[in-house]
């Protein structure tokens, strides 16, 4: 019965939303919508959930001086400060209707000047990481490997201002050939082609994913492989 | 000095000649442009409702007036109002430049955010009169258009949707047809995939170093496709993990998320007759927050020093530094999203990617469950089906027959 119920309420709930996608009419064109609105209370209350395990876990590890417990420690003051400076509103408005973010309050500041300085670290990151996975991935092992060092020189090079000066001579019948129009080109139809068939199949994949969720067959989700 | 007297007097005298004519042409009134003529209206406005939504729409169309694009040609711009009643106050809801001849009226939400009524709410059954009138170009107007009526209707079903329908019903035929077939017993081969053989392999690898193995849901919701495909490959992993008995790591950035992982671990677990070996602290919430989620899970990787790290889901910005990381590692990484846009950070950066429909695939292929390959066979026809359309298309298209390219357009 404890699979039995969820796969039922997948089946309603899936084919009622597959029909809704053709149906204007009320209350069908809204359900979508709707049913959004429904995950994001659930996932409201199961934060609670999250809270609760994130302090299970991190405090478990520091009680027993689990390996590398130091971090933990670091995890649960952190969500601690935040939450008592986002709960008493501490700097900023008192009451239920005191906004939380208003300058100056102590969310705000640790938000500010502490989180998103972090995040941003984060993802500065990203640029050494482009080129060193580029420079291991543009490596000529095979004809594949060569034709997308050449198809990426040429993208890089058409972006770049030298890109321009360097073929800007050519003559104007010649001028498919100038460098930013070939780098557009390979954007615009080779890239363009692959992407597009990359993405009827995940159309399809999603499609077939869908009805073997709808219909049952796929229920490792639920758990239904310990049955 | 006498010279001088006497051009001044000829300037004075020249100049009152001048302010006397002036005055005499125009005795007590400035010079006046003549009246600007008016643009003639638009004519024949018809309303109609928008045959594909709930009642919230309707569709505004007219006749151009006669001094658009010729004429006086001095039509600048269409101006429609709307009201409930033909003497009410009308509402400007839209303005059309010149040479259109149709405006799309779509009504907004019946309450404003202060709950009180909105005058630009459209709803199903009621009557809304509009009437229209030309701007010109020196902004003068027109004469308003006759003042017609029309309401907007809750359709039961949207006609540019009937092709998609049709290929939904026949894949759905497919997968279907090939679920039976596969419960008969026939026997279904389906073309091997590079990134899946090699999961045993890199578990197996996993336990002879005797290091964890990674599993990142990556950064979507719990019910999105995507991650509920992760989960399908999670449980094959896990179970794979409980018979070597190998660690398996699972951070995950939503609580929902949180709580159906560890239901699909445990359960793999126990399949695998290994119950004793779960342990719930191995499946963990770390946050919601995109870069604070993957400084948690880099972390875990150089510190766990983990073998094999899976990525299956959806991600974003975040695949490339979770992938670059382990690489750093040394770990071997398999990878699969649907996001296209992350595709090639995956491709570059790990050691083998399930692109797009391989990973909803997986766990068919993985389970070997006739079952589960039934869809993906599904798929690979009706990739025969829509390329022959594609093909067909742009065949009949080049000799200016249009049937095919209609058959595989988007909704207008």
């Amino acid at each position: 019965m404890r699979r039995q119920i969820p796969v039922v309420i997948t089946f309603i709930v899936g084919s009622v939303l597959i029909i809704s996608v053709f149906i204007p009419h009320k209350p069908f064109g809204q359900l979508g919508e709707n049913f959004s609105v429904y995950f994001d209370i659930i996932a409201v209350f199961a934060f609670i959930l999250g809270a609760g395990n994130l302090l299970r876990v991190h405090g478990n590890r520091i009680y027993k001086k689990h390996k590398d417990w130091p971090y933990s420690v670091v995890t649960v003051a952190g969500f601690t400060v935040m939450m008592i400076a986002g709960l008493f509103k501490i700097g900023g408005s008192p009451g239920i209707t005191g906004d939380l973010t208003e300058p100056g309050s102590m969310f705000e500041d640790l938000y500010m000047y502490v989180f998103t300085p972090l995040m941003a670290t984060m993802f500065a990151l990203l640029a050494f990481y482009v080129a060193s996975a580029s420079h291991r991935a543009f490596r000529a092992k095979n004809k594949e490997a060569t034709v997308l060092l050449l198809a990426a020189f040429v993208i890089l090079l058409g972006r770049t201002p030298f890109g321009v000066e360097l073929t800007s001579w050519l003559p104007d019948p010649l001028s498919f050939l100038e460098i930013p129009n070939l780098a557009s080109w390979i954007m615009s139809v080779p890239n363009m082609a692959g992407q597009r068939a990359i993405m009827v199949g995940i159309a399809l994949g999603v499609i077939a994913m869908a009805l073997r969720v709808i219909l049952g067959v796929e229920r490792t989700y639920l758990g239904a492989d310990s049955e | 000095m006498i010279r001088f007297k006497i051009r001044l007097a000829l300037i004075l005298i020249s100049a009152s000649v001048l302010l006397l004519f002036g005055y005499i042409s125009s005795p007590g009134q400035e010079l006046e442009a003549p009246p600007e003529p008016l643009p003639a209206p638009p004519t024949n406005v018809v309303i109609s409702d928008d045959p594909n939504d709930d009642g919230h729409t309707t569709i505004v169309s007219w006749q151009l007036s006669r001094d658009d694009g010729a004429g006086l040609n001095n039509v600048m711009a269409y101006e429609i109002f709307r009201s409930t009643s033909p003497e009410g106050e009308f509402l400007q809801v839209g303005v059309m430049g010149k040479g259109l001849d149709s405006y799309i009226d779509r009504g907004e939400k019946e309450k404003t955010r202060n709950g009180e009524p909105n005058p630009r709410y459209i709803g199903a059954g009621i009557d809304y009169y509009y009437k229209m009138r030309a701007k010109s170009t020196t902004g003068t107007y027109s004469e308003f258009s006759e003042l017609v009526v029309g309401q907007a209707k809750n359709n039961w079903y949207h006609t540019g949707k009937t092709n998609i329908m049709i290929a939904v019903l026949i894949f759905s035929g497919l997968v279907i047809y090939f679920i039976t077939a596969a419960k008969r017993g026939k026997e279904l081969y389906v073309r091997p995939i590079a990134g899946i053989d090699a999961v045993d392999e890199s578990i197996g690898r996993a336990t002879e170093m005797g290091r964890p193995i990674l599993f990142v849901l990556g950064t979507g919701t719990a019910a999105d496709l995507a991650t509920i495909a992760g989960y399908t490959i999670l449980a094959r992993v896990a179970k794979m993990t409980a018979d070597y008995q190998t660690k398996v790591l699972v951070p995950v950035n939503e609580p929902v998320m949180l709580a159906v992982a560890q239901e699909t671990v445990k359960s793999a677990y126990m399949e695998a007759g290994r119950p004793d070996m779960y342990d719930e602290q191995n499946i963990f919430y770390v946050t919601a927050m995109q870069f604070p989620f993957v400084a948690a899970v880099c972390g875990l990787m150089i510190r766990e020093q983990t073998a094999t790290n899976f990525y299956m889901g959806i991600f974003h910005a975040e695949s490339l530094i979770l992938a670059e990381t382990g690489a750093i590692t040394g770990a071997i990484q398999i990878s699969g999203t649907d996001q296209l846009a992350q595709l090639p950070f995956f491709i570059a950066a790990t050691d083998y990617t399930l692109i797009g429909e391989e990973l909803y695939a997986a766990s068919g292929y993985l389970s070997k469950e006739a079952l589960l390959l039934g869809p993906v066979k599904a798929q690979d026809y009706a990739k025969v089906i829509l390329l022959t359309l594609l093909g067909l298309a742009v065949i009949t298209w080049s000799f200016g027959w249009g049937f095919f390219k209609s058959l595989i357009s988007t909704i207008s």
